[in-house]
């Protein structure tokens, strides 16, 4: 139970991250660190106590696995995360070339 | 274009790099096209062959590694690795299903076994190669737009 | 081939094109704008060939395993009525919007680009239709949110970048709900299988989980479909795209991602109770109110649309959040006429903004005699969304104010109704300030839009006025078919897992 808080615990940082400041590229690493956290969580939901990396290897039989499922999900999820972090960190760049800065507060042209 | 010491890093750097390179890409191809019998895959392996590159790119300077990889080249590469991958799931039509695992499945820890999983992992490994590339290329030459 | 091997060529079709167009699109010239015209047209014609395919269908479903594999173990593609209702309506959308931009994004450099991401988008949106498993929607999900996130960035202009920033940070956090409710429905039924998840979940008491993962794809689809607390990126980001991925944005995805996944999670997976439909019928009210009321000050001819597309969302919200077979009629109906009149309208103010350059309301004026047919289908359209009789708007409103009524909720029926009045008022305002009165002098001689935009705007025009037809009793399946589903509830899981098993 205390891995499952901890999760919460690093998911919340990544919002503070994304929520408070100012920084845009500081707000993309919240998103990173937001992305990585529910990823750890659901992998560790795949966890069985003892047990040993899904592979199935030659000769060797293997009783007590984890559950693979989630990891191939994690994956699919963390190339997912690739490409918006690839996307948001071109953005950045351009905005950067356009307002001269990484400051939330300086940018905004919309009422939002 | 590669000796000149004006660009990329220090001698020490570039000679290990050259000595390097060619083992990490062929670790990636190792990776790719062993996917389907031991852990890793298209994606895993992708992403060490782009890696490969991205070192060159370091240690030499953006010039010498566009000039093995263009981004023309990156992005037709990544769209063929695609439809690539689109095809080999459309064979699964001949035997009645989409993605349907036509080939003759081999005995299990072979090479050549598992069907038209290696084929998939040979054309994923492409796509993230390139792809990780094109996007790395995209992010160190930002284009100064009009 | 087999008549079902259609179900995966939605996701086939818009895949194909994209890295195609993506290839050849550099080389050879115009080809990419071929390629889009085939292939939406083809989506179309499928889409509907499928509606008609369904109904002599066992059961009214088709499920199709990919790969071979049944259910609950490998990926399966569900079309019943609800996705296949979904599926016309994007796919009918989605043509007329390509069509407009093979004239409209001559403005823009790099068509090819342009129609890699909406190709991809579509493809996104119809996967998330048609699939049949959780983490799979996900996926598609993300697909289709990326494209768009690239899409509004796609003029790199600074207020685009800004709009594509907040819109792709807001995207992200609703995605991210979204996974962390799938993992925890995972782990409490170890399956991804939306038909074995709804058969698990059904004898599977547990306090907590469940009214858990429903408030985090409250959240998370809430924050995709932009109901009102979750609103803040949705009139920034979609004034910023080009005028026809507003419309794409505007008139499908938000009901896509939002809507359809909210209803078919909250209806057919983990079961309506009547909490979330307290909940669901409120923010509906809410975003109907607040969108309409924040559109009537805007002088942003797209950005009052983008507000007044909260409201219209609210609409549909409410009325399939009244639960009852006539409240659920009128929320799909009138997704699927807000689905054509808000694309109409966002394709008319493209249509503008090419002509004129311009598309503040007070810069602009008179327009209606130098652009007559877009200023007749801007009026129709207008009609339309504001509810005046013979058109579609106003029967699926009426709808769903009966709804409200027969259920009791006469405070939401008055919601519904000042809304209407409201959105008339708006929309007046649209119609006094850009085409009515004098011409502007430096407006002065400015030619009505080329072939392809007028064409797609008419079209959609002529159904808007027929839309009200959907409703005679001979072409009331399209309707019933969709309406049956949610109400199907959780029963949904025996009827899809039955229809797998079959060979």
């Amino acid at each position: 139970m205390t891995l499952y808080f901890l999760c919460l615990m690093l998911f919340c940082v990544g919002l503070y991250g994304v929520l408070r400041k100012r920084n845009i590229i500081k707000m993309i690493v919240g998103l990173g660190i937001m992305e990585y956290a529910m990823n750890l969580f659901f992998v560790l939901m795949g966890y069985r106590f003892d047990g040993r990396a899904p592979i199935y290897a030659k000769d060797q039989e293997i009783l007590n696995m984890v559950d693979p499922l989630p990891q191939a999900l994690v994956l699919t999820s963390i190339v997912i995360g690739l490409a918006v972090t690839a996307l948001i960190i071109s953005i950045a760049l351009r905005i950067y070339e356009k307002y001269g800065t990484f400051d939330i507060t300086k940018i905004k042209k919309l009422k939002g | 274009m590669i000796d000149n010491p004006k660009s990329g890093m220090t001698l020490i750097v570039k000679t290990i790099t050259r000595l390097t390179v060619g083992l990490i890409l062929l670790f990636g191809i190792y990776i790719i096209l062993h996917g389907h019998v031991s852990p890793g895959g298209g994606f895993a392996g992708g992403v060490i062959v782009a890696l490969s590159f991205v070192h060159l790119m370091l240690a030499f300077g953006k010039d010498v590694a566009i000039s093995k990889v263009s981004k023309n080249l990156a992005s037709s590469l990544e769209s063929i690795a695609a439809l690539m991958f689109l095809s080999i799931a459309l064979l699964g039509f001949l035997g009645g299903s989409f993605f349907l695992n036509i080939l003759p499945k081999g005995t299990p820890f072979n090479l050549f076994s598992a069907g038209i999983i290696p084929l998939c992992n040979i054309a994923i490994g492409i796509k993230v190669g390139v792809g990780l590339f094109a996007i790395f290329l995209t992010l160190v030459i930002v284009e100064k737009s009009k | 081939m087999k008549a079902i091997d259609i179900i995966p060529l939605f996701v086939i079709i818009p895949l194909a094109a994209a890295f195609l167009i993506s290839l050849v699109g550099r080389f050879i010239k115009r080809s990419s704008e071929v390629i889009i015209f085939i292939s939406s047209l083809a989506l179309l014609g499928f889409s509907i060939y499928a509606r008609f395919l369904l109904n002599s269908a066992p059961g009214k479903i088709l499920v199709y395993k990919i790969g071979g594999w049944a259910p609950p173990f490998g990926i399966c593609m569900v079309m019943d009525g609800l996705s296949s209702f979904m599926l016309v309506t994007v796919n009918l959308i989605a043509f007329f919007v390509a069509v407009y931009s093979l004239s409209y994004m001559n403005q823009y450099t790099d068509k090819p680009k342009f129609f890699t991401l909406f190709s991809l988008m579509v493809c996104g949106m119809n996967g998330v239709i048609i699939t049949g498993d959780l983490f799979n929607l996900y996926v598609f999900l993300e697909i289709a949110s990326i494209a768009s996130y690239a899409l509004v960035a796609f003029g790199t202009e600074a207020e685009e970048l800004e709009a594509s920033f907040k819109y792709a940070i807001m995207g992200s956090i609703a995605s991210a709900f979204i996974f962390i409710g799938i993992a925890f429905l995972y782990s409490f039924t170890s399956t991804l299988n939306m038909a074995d998840m709804a058969r698990i979940l059904a004898y599977k008491q547990n306090a907590w989980v469940i009214p858990f993962t429903g408030v985090l794809f409250l959240m998370g689809f809430g924050l995709k479909s932009s109901l009102v607390p979750f609103h803040a990126w949705l009139p920034d980001a979609h004034p910023a795209a080009p005028a026809s991925i507003s419309a794409m944005l505007s008139g499908i995805l938000i009901k896509t991602l939002g809507v359809y996944s909210l209803v078919r999670i909250f209806f057919n997976i983990i079961g309506s109770t009547q909490g979330y439909l307290t909940v669901l019928m409120f923010l509906g009210a809410v975003s109907m109110i607040v969108g309409v009321m924040l559109a009537l000050s805007q002088w942003d001819l797209k950005r009052l649309l983008a507000y007044s597309s909260i409201s219209q969302v609210g609409y549909v919200v409410l009325g399939i959040g009244l639960g009852t077979p006539l409240g659920i009629l009128g929320g799909l109906f009138h997704l699927f006429n807000h689905s054509v009149f808000k694309s109409l309208l966002f394709l008319n103010s493209g249509s503008v903004d090419y002509a004129a350059g311009t598309r503040d309301l007070k810069e602009t004026g008179g327009l209606g005699k130098l652009m007559p047919v877009t200023a007749k289908t801007n009026l129709i359209a207008s009609m339309a969304i504001a509810g005046i009789p013979p058109f579609s708007g106003f029967f699926s409103k009426l709808i769903i104010i009966i709804a409200c009524i027969q259920k009791g909720h006469f405070g939401y029926g008055l919601c519904a109704v000042i809304g209407s009045i409201l959105t008339l008022v708006t929309f007046m305002k649209v119609q006094k300030f850009v085409f009515l009165g004098d011409v502007k002098d430096k407006l002065k001689n400015i030619k009505e839009a080329p072939f392809a935009m007028v064409f797609s705007t008419v079209c959609l025009a002529i159904i808007c006025v027929l839309g009200g037809l959907m409703l005679l009793p001979s072409l009331r399946f399209f309707l019933d078919g969709a309406v049956a589903v949610v109400l199907k509830g959780t029963s949904y899981a025996g009827i899809v897992l039955e229809a797998a098993s079959r060979p």
